[in-house]
């Protein structure tokens, strides 16, 4: 695998129900292209988390994967409403989310701390009324 | 153990695309990120949720089975996409608690 690969997906905001869709996408072409199963559930896990967030807060977005020989890149981008305290966002419990998420079994203050728990390295880059970047690293070797 | 031999136990099959898939250990949860947080590869996963995202949590974390307790059930639209993503999904009248007892006494 010499060449960098590139997926690119878009993130239907409106749709809840189809939410997760490019994470499953992802799990299925990295299992292609044959990335030990540990990898693929950390990558697939941290997306669907991050699909979820551009769901519940950012009417939808843009996701892309790029795999490389060293490592597989997750950027999620949306034109939401930002983050305003992202150090609060970060803590374990703490949510924003409606209500109405929780009865879908969402909205526990734990989407990003999975995302970080499950990346080797994860940047956010935020503004508020513009929108989020969120880029993760999970290392090949 | 594998899935298919929980039906000996009082577990119904809802859908059962994959009978034979081995069962290593017991999750039980109904908060999402909770479950991708915790549960592991080829765990029973115990819940009361039975919406689509389920679906999709048990297909990332790759659970070998979803037992839906206290009788819940699944629509017709999501046990379509368990089917179509090979998703092993039971169901039981027990409460969680009453499931992970039996699950225990089998060694699990």
């Amino acid at each position: 695998m010499s060449d960098e690969l590139i997926f690119r997906f878009d993130v239907d905001g409106d749709d809840f129900t189809s939410a997760g869709q490019a994470s499953v996408q992802i799990k299925k072409n990295l299992r292609q292209l044959g990335i030990p199963s540990e990898i693929i559930r950390r990558v697939s896990i941290a997306m669907y988390e991050g699909e979820i967030n551009m769901v519940i807060h950012a009417k939808g977005g843009e996701a892309i994967v790029k795999v490389t020989e060293d490592y597989i890149e997750i950027i999620l981008e949306d034109k939401g409403p930002g983050i305003k305290n992202v150090e609060q966002a970060m803590q374990e419990g703490f949510s924003t989310a409606p209500d109405g998420i929780r009865s879908l079994g969402f909205g526990a203050g734990m989407g990003l701390p999975n995302m970080k728990r499950y990346t080797d390295s994860m940047d956010i880059s935020t503004v508020v009324g513009e929108g989020t970047t969120i880029t993760m690293r999970v290392n090949l070797c | 153990m594998t899935v298919a031999s929980l039906l000996d136990y009082g577990f119904k099959s809802i859908v059962m695309p994959d009978p034979n898939r081995k069962i290593d250990g017991v999750y039980i949860g109904d908060l999402l990120s909770w479950v991708m947080s915790s549960a592991q590869c080829d765990n029973v996963w115990l819940t009361i949720m039975s919406n689509i995202n389920v679906i999709a949590v048990a297909s990332l974390v790759d659970v070998s089975c979803v037992i839906l307790t206290e009788g819940v059930d699944l629509d017709a639209d999501v046990l379509e996409q368990a089917d179509l993503k090979g998703i092993n999904v039971l169901t039981t009248d027990k409460t969680s608690y009453e499931s992970a007892k039996v699950l225990a006494e089998l060694g699990l």
